[in-house]
C-alpha cells in the first residue's frame, strides 16, 4: 500500500489475513465478487461448476484481508471468508482470550 | 463441491457457510436468476436476524407471491407463504394473536404496494409491531417484467414498451406519511450498511419499513439496457448517504441521485400497546 505520509503506528498495525471458502455448485456465476474485491483476489475459474456456471477461484489468496465483502454481496450463499489462525490478528484475539475460554 | 482455495484451511471437513444453520438447504440453490440481488438482500436479513439477537424460536417470517415473495420458504424459521399482497395482513393476525413473536415480512414492491398496498398504509398508521422489508427491483420479476407501481417515469417494462408515461411512488416517503416509525433504504451494495439497518429495524418497537434496492438483470435490466454490473455501477455512482434526510429529499432518481440512510426512527405506542390502554387497561393491570 502507497502512503501519502506514514502513519506513526505502521510497524504495530496489523492487517487480517483470511482463507476464502468457494462452495462452488451454488455459485450462478454473476461474477459481483470478483468485480469488487477491494484486493483483486479472485477471478473466473474455467472450470464448469454442476449447473454449468464457471465459479471464481482465488487467485491471489495470500491478499486476502478478510473483509468479508464477496460474502455479504454473493446472492447464492456460495462464497465466504474466516480469518487465517495464522496471522497476528488471529494470534492476537487468540492471546486475548480468558484462560478457560473456548471461543 | 467445495474449494479450499488456500492450503492451509482448516481440517478437511466441508466448509459451512455461516449462514447454513439458517437456510432450508436443501433448497439451496434457490431460484433466483444469476445477477439478482434478492439473494443479497435475504442474506443481509438472515445476518441481521443473527446479529439482533433475536430469539429464532419466537422469530416468524411472512412473504407474498413474487420472486421475493420467495425468501419465507428459503429461511430456516417458522415461514409462511402468503397470497399475493397479503404479506402484512397475515403478519398481523400472527402478531395479535401471538405478541411475544418477532414477525418479519420479506416481499417484492409489487406485492407490498400494489396489490398490497392498502395493507401496508394501514398498518404503518397503526404501528404495528413488524419489519416489514422490500425488495424494490422497479418491476414485477415474477411474471416477466409489467410495469410496477415503483417503475420510475419513462422506463421500459413489457407493458410500457414505449416508457412508462406513469410516475413511481417513493416508498419510504410513502412509509412516513403512513405512520412508520423506523425509516430506510439501501441498496443490496450497501452490505454493512444495509445490515446494520435491518437490525435496528428489527429490534425497533413499532411498524418498522426498509427499502432495499436490487436488480433484476432479466426483466428490468435487459429492457433498460443495464447489465447486472451497470445496475451495480449506477447504485455505486449515483448514491447519497444521508442519514436523518428529510424525507421530501429522499430521491430515488437517475439525475438527482439515489438518496440512501436510515432517515427516520420515532418510539410512539405501538398497535398492540395502544389497544390495550385505551381499550382494556384492566387487562394490562391484571397482566403486569
Ligand atoms: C391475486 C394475484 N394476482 C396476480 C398474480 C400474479 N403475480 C404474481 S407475482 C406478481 C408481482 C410480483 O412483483 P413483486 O412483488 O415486485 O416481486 P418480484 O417478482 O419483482 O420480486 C404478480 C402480479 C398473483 N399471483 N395473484
Ligand atoms: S474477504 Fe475481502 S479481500 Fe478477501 S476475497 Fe473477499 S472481498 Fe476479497
Ligand atoms: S458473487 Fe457468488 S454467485 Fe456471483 S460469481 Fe461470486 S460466488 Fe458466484
Ligand atoms: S426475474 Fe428478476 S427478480 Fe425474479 S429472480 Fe429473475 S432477476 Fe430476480
Amino acid at each position: 500500500m502507497n502512503f501519502w505520509r506514514v502513519p506513526l503506528d505502521a510497524q504495530d498495525v496489523s492487517v487480517a489475513r483470511g482463507i476464502v471458502h468457494i462452495i462452488e455448485d451454488r455459485c450462478k456465476g454473476c461474477g459481483y465478487c470478483i468485480a469488487y474485491c477491494p484486493k483483486e483476489v479472485l477471478a473466473f475459474s474455467d472450470r464448469f461448476n454442476k449447473k454449468g456456471y464457471h465459479p471464481p477461484y482465488a487467485r491471489r489468496p495470500e491478499e486476502c484481508v478478510n473483509c468479508h465483502y464477496c460474502e455479504i454481496l454473493c446472492p447464492e450463499f456460495a462464497i465466504f471468508t474466516e480469518l487465517d489462525p495464522s496471522c497476528p490478528q488471529a494470534k492476537e484475539l487468540e492471546s486475548d482470550k480468558q484462560p478457560g475460554q473456548s471461543n | 463441491m467445495t474449494t479450499k482455495s488456500n492450503a492451509q484451511a482448516i481440517g478437511e471437513k466441508q466448509a459451512q457457510h455461516p449462514l447454513d444453520d439458517l437456510l432450508r438447504t436443501d433448497r439451496i440453490p434457490h431460484i433466483w436468476c444469476p445477477g439478482c440481488g434478492i439473494g443479497t438482500a435475504f442474506a443481509a436479513t438472515l445476518t441481521a436476524i443473527k446479529d439482533s439477537g433475536l430469539d429464532l424460536g419466537h422469530t416468524a417470517m411472512v412473504s407474498g407471491i413474487g420472486c421475493s415473495g420467495r425468501g419465507a420458504g428459503y429461511a430456516k424459521l417458522d415461514s409462511y407463504h402468503t397470497t399475493h399482497g397479503r404479506a402484512i395482513p397475515f403478519a398481523t393476525g400472527l402478531k395479535l394473536a401471538n405478541p411475544k413473536l418477532n414477525v418479519v415480512v420479506f416481499s417484492g414492491d409489487g406485492d407490498l404496494f400494489a396489490i398490497g398496498g392498502n395493507h401496508f398504509i394501514h398498518a404503518a398508521r397503526r404501528n404495528m409491531d413488524l419489519t416489514v422489508i422490500c425488495v424494490n427491483n422497479l418491476n414485477y420479476g415474477m411474471t416477466g417484467g409489467q410495469v410496477a407501481a415503483t417503475t420510475p417515469h419513462l422506463a421500459k417494462t413489457t407493458t410500457t414498451p414505449v416508457g412508462n408515461p406513469e410516475s413511481p411512488f417513493n416508498l419510504p416517503l410513502l412509509a412516513y406519511a403512513s405512520g412508520a416509525t423506523f425509516i430506510a433504504r439501501w441498496t443490496i451494495m450497501h452490505g454493512r450498511d444495509m445490515v446494520e439497518s435491518l437490525t435496528e429495524a428489527l429490534l425497533h418497537r413499532g411498524f418498522s419499513f426498509v427499502e432495499i434496492l436490487s436488480p433484476c438483470p432479466i426483466n428490468y435490466g435487459r429492457r433498460n439496457k443495464e447489465k447486472p454490473l451497470e445496475t451495480l455501477k449506477l447504485y455505486e455512482e449515483k448514491s447519497i448517504i444521508k442519514n436523518n434526510a428529510n424525507p421530501l429529499e429522499i430521491t430515488l432518481d437517475a439525475e438527482k441521485g439515489i438518496v440512501l440512510g436510515n432517515f427516520y426512527k420515532e418510539s410512539r405506542p405501538s398497535c398492540i400497546e395502544s389497544y390495550d390502554r385505551t381499550c382494556r387497561p384492566d387487562f394490562l393491570e391484571q397482566s403486569s
